[in-house]
């Protein structure tokens, strides 16, 4: 069954594995070793690698996956308050959820393609989040947000008799304590972000990704070839919905709480941006992308002008002034601006993502090798 | 009937915003081959010219009136503004008539800004995907709403309507009706300036030769490099004509409703549902969509109908969109073989 | 050929006009079972619009073409191929950033499953066994020893025999070629027609729309003759040669 994955696809994840287990010790000198953060690592490269599946197969570039990352928030959270604390359920349920809407979503947009796909999605995405901030507030909770309370039902977890804690109940994975930013937490989204990982892998080699490049490369052709490609591209819609929605049940499950903001066009456009740089249609281009982002976002939102005073105080006055006004510009509530350069000048200078440039670098290097050996073969023709 | 003909007009104030905004989305993607997601940006812009104007103007002087003391027995501080104190009445009607002034100056801004665009950015997208395209805007439109939100905070700014006609008009008894049907002046001012707009881009294309490389190039985009134009030329000034519009359909707007760093992300997505709707490429599908859809949302917020179906004025747009999509796949007025599969 | 055979593609009294310019006139043309029917005239004639209203690319204003009890206009592209009937461009029509093998492998898929068939693991069953059929079309079409370069970077001529290849791993009932010696030097085009004439000793039926004469006459055993939207002659190459009428609208002027 795995009989279409290289020597080399196993060795990427081998590596990969070990890569994201270890994290906790190589994510130490840089000061990010902490459970919380590389939980948001973890999940965030999850929605990107299934964002990539849509977007670097096909072409297709949807502007509304954060709906179905609300969409598993909120349904994660639900499970919680009606039956039970335990995140496998909530997970099950969400994807349940996710995979649902997309569906829907993705039959009605994949009716258009290019432009008016991505209009179409934008278009979904926020009415949905409308939906979850005004309309269906008993559901969603509006602008406060889905919270858990002592109130809640929870009646699977009575009925077992599971021992409740003073306050509020934390989310379980059979009985480890998965909320509330500790280890188990990161290793259960770190193994399922694996699962994940391999699974995009799979379909990157299958002949099932191959469709989906060959609908990208030519989708006419693809037709008068034999093949009807909106069931296709709509498999495609549905399994990066459902990472997505994986992606909403893992933030519950490590916090339970879901808003609407997470649905809105800018946490679309944020997993577009982790997937570009880190290079479109590569296996592990979107995880790189994501961490790095997530990483820097923690970075820059935690600095503000005394944190900026601080760091430049060894600078004269008047030229510390002017950097620090100029600096705070892309800091702290800047970061978003940053955000959006970055974004303009990976598409310009660098639309391969950084995958691209370790690759041209690459070539740069083996070129100057052949060089080499070219030199040293016509030397070798002189003698 | 007087409340529907109230929800009527209610839905042309707003359905002129979207179509000035759709109309130039359009004019960009029919005539330069590109999505623009920051065009929603321009929209903001132009509001925020009509904010800056106004502070502007607004700059107080501080004299101190010895003949006049407070009641804590300091000297009387008299805050003016400037223009009022320098040019009296005239200054005084520079800051009540701030906003439809705005107007003057925000032509020459956002047509800069536009050409900006065009030479420093999308010129160099043309023969890219569309997908870089979209990206590259939407990365722009970010930058812009955040430098925006820096200088200018995230709470909206109220911009006030003139004096004079900042009450309401008797439509009723304007259209020879009984009854008082009462109507924000401004609202009325607004549906007739989009009007005006609308009616000023359908003339540059009818009747000028860029209206014409435009008309050409919607029709058939290939074809125009042909015409031994100098196409570059004109697509900047396209391009700075749908900035124009936008800004301005901005600028108007501002006592409607109070700009901020997101009200152009907030047009830009309903008028895509607009253009969408109206028809990909059609401009006057774009006009048609804008009012239709403005209107619609009017009668949806009506509370009759919020009664029996909560909130559908937030989502009714999207509704009809998704509707329109499943019957008439090109929308209103769209043309066979723009932007098919 | 023998003319008991079953019609197997029947275009009957197909119109088309784009704007006011008439594409196609009446044409009314019957394809037998086994025969390799050539589609001749001269530049603009409509021949091309005849091949793309057969599958399913553009629709007649009236008139059917109708493959097998199967009208073609009214179905969709892939379904039409689903029915046997695959097309090569004149424009070669291939999936650029895919490897060779890949180009070839996805149509024998589409041959294997159907329009769509959404069974991960028995896809991947069948992959070895389509990738050995995939290597073998293209050693027969000479392009074995580049399976793994990226389409794109492929010669023209090269596009064409792998489109070639893309089309026949389908075996399909009917093949239409839309000017398949087209931009080939002399030698290509020798060994294009030893590679057509094999497939005609398999039985599949062919409409091949063709301007190098020596390729029609070597191949055809029909020949129709469209000038100007119109069907204006009908016969066995032989007859086609001789018909004053055809010499007059077609052969006589450009004859290479």
């Amino acid at each position: 069954m795995f009989g279409n994955m290289t020597g080399k696809d196993w060795l990427l994840f081998i590596g990969f594995t070990i890569v994201v287990l270890t994290a906790p010790i190589w994510l130490t000198p840089l000061g990010a070793a902490y459970p919380a953060l590389m939980q948001k690592f973890c999940i965030f490269a999850i929605f990107a690698i299934g964002f990539n599946i849509l977007f670097g197969l096909t072409g297709y570039l949807s502007f509304g996956h954060a709906a179905f990352l609300g969409v598993g928030s909120y349904a994660g959270v639900w499970m919680f308050k009606l039956f039970s604390m335990n995140v496998v359920i909530s997970t099950v349920f969400a994807l349940i959820c996710s995979g649902l809407f997309a569906l829907v979503i993705g039959y009605i947009s994949l009716r258009r393609s290019g432009i008016y796909f991505s209009i179409l999605t934008l278009a979904f995405a926020q009415m949905m989040y409308n939906v979850a901030y005004s309309v269906l507030t008993p559901i969603t909770n509006g602008e406060t947000g889905l919270q858990l309370s002592l109130s809640d039902p929870r009646h699977l977890d009575r009925a077992l008799g599971v021992s409740e804690s003073i306050g509020l109940p934390r989310t379980s994975f059979f009985g480890i304590d998965i909320s509330g930013g500790g280890m188990p937490g990161f290793y259960f989204c770190a193994v399922l972000l694996i699962i994940c990982f391999f699974l995009s892998i799979r379909i990157f080699r299958s002949p099932f990704g191959m469709m989906l490049r060959a609908i990208k490369s030519n989708q006419m052709r693809m037709k008068y070839t034999g093949f009807n490609p909106k069931p296709y591209l709509l498999a495609a819609f549905v399994i990066s919905g459902l990472y997505a929605g994986l992606a909403g049940a893992l933030m519950v499950a490590t916090d339970p709480l879901a808003g609407a903001e997470r649905m809105q066009w800018t946490a679309s456009g944020e997993v577009v941006l982790m997937t570009i740089l880190g290079g479109v249609g590569t296996l592990v281009g979107p995880v790189i992308g994501a961490t790095l982002i997530k990483y820097f976002e923690n970075i820059f939102s935690a600095f503000n002008e005394n944190a900026l005073n601080v760091t430049f105080s060894f600078l004269p006055a008047d030229i510390r002034e002017l950097i620090v006004e100029l600096a705070s510009l892309f800091v702290g509530e800047g970061w978003f601006l940053t955000l959006g350069l970055v974004f303009m000048i990976v598409v310009i200078f660098l639309p391969g993502g950084i995958m691209e440039g370790v690759g041209r670098i690459k070539a740069l290097f083996s070129r100057k090798k052949t060089q080499d050996d070219a030199a040293q073969g016509s030397v070798v023709a002189a003698e | 009937m007087d409340a529907f003909l109230l929800q009527l007009l209610n839905g042309l104030d707003k359905g002129g915003a979207y179509a000035l905004i759709a109309l130039g989305l359009t004019l960009v993607f029919g005539t330069l081959g590109v999505v623009n997601f920051a065009h929603g940006a321009l929209f903001m812009l132009g509001a925020f010219c009509a904010v800056v104007f106004n502070r502007l103007l607004n700059i107080e002087t501080v004299t101190i009136d010895e003949t006049q003391t407070t009641p804590w027995g300091t000297p009387m501080e008299i805050r003016e503004p400037y223009v009022q104190s320098m040019l009296g009445d005239f200054g005084a009607f520079l800051v009540d008539y701030s906003v439809p002034i705005s107007i003057i100056i925000a032509i020459p801004i956002m047509l800069l800004i536009g050409v900006i665009m065009e030479r420093g950015l999308i010129r160099h997208f043309y023969n890219r995907p569309h997908a870089d395209q979209i990206l590259v805007t939407f990365g722009l439109a970010i930058v812009i709403q955040e430098i925006i939100k820096h200088f200018f905070g995230a709470n909206p700014i109220p911009q006030g309507a003139p004096d004079a006609v900042n009450g309401s008009a008797n439509i009723g008894a304007m259209l020879g009706l009984e009854g008082f049907i009462s109507y924000p002046w401004w609202r009325l001012i607004y549906f007739l300036f989009s009007l005006l707009c609308i009616g000023g881009v359908f003339a540059f294309l009818q009747f000028t030769t860029y209206g014409m490389v435009v008309r050409a190039g919607m029709r058939d985009r290939e074809t125009v490099g042909l015409l031994g134009i100098d196409i570059e030329k004109r697509f900047t000034v396209v391009f700075g004509i749908a900035a124009v519009v936008a800004g301005l359909a901005g600028v108007m707007y501002t006592p409607i409703l109070p700009p901020d760093y997101h009200m152009g992300m907030d047009f830009l997505v309903l008028s895509f549902v607009v253009v969408v709707v109206g028809g990909m490429g059609s401009l006057a599908g774009a006009v048609l969509a804008g009012f239709l859809l403005g209107i619609l949302q009017s009668f949806a917020s009506m509370t009759e109908v919020k009664s029996i179906l909560p909130g559908i004025d937030q989502i009714i747009i999207y509704l009809v969109a998704v509707a329109i999509l499943l019957i008439l796949p090109r929308g209103l007025m769209g043309r066979k073989g723009v932007m098919e599969d | 050929m023998e003319t008991n055979n079953n019609v197997v593609l029947h275009v009957a009294d197909v119109n088309k006009s784009f704007g006011g310019l008439k594409a196609l006139t009446d044409v009314d043309l019957s394809v037998r079972e086994g025969t390799v029917h050539a589609i001749i005239g001269p530049n603009g004639a409509g021949k091309s619009t005849l091949l793309n209203v057969c599958i399913g690319r553009i629709p007649p204003d009236t008139g059917h073409v109708i493959f097998d009890g199967t009208t073609l206009d009214e179905i969709t592209p892939h379904e039409i191929n689903q029915l046997g009937v695959s097309r090569v461009f004149q424009t070669p029509e291939i999936f650029a950033d895919l490897s060779l093998l890949e180009n070839v492998m996805i149509p024998a898929f589409a041959r294997r499953d159907g329009a769509f068939k959404f069974n991960p693991i028995r896809a991947l069953a069948a992959e070895a066994e389509i990738r050995e059929q995939a290597e073998s079309h293209l050693e027969d079409v000479g392009l074995y020893a580049k399976r793994h370069t990226e389409a794109a970077s492929l010669s023209r001529g090269d596009k064409r025999r792998l489109e070639m290849a893309m089309s026949l791993i389908q075996s399909p009932r009917l093949l239409l070629l839309d000017e398949p010696t087209a931009g080939m030097a002399r030698h290509d085009t020798n060994t294009t027609i030893e590679l057509l004439k094999t497939l005609k000793d398999r039985g599949m039926t062919k409409v091949i729309i063709e301007h190098d004469m020596h390729v029609v006459f070597s191949l055809a055993d029909r020949i129709s003759v469209l000038a100007q939207g119109r069907i204006i002659a009908e016969g066995t190459p032989d007859e086609v040669r001789n018909s004053p009428k055809v010499k007059e609208a077609y052969l006589g002027e450009s004859q290479e």
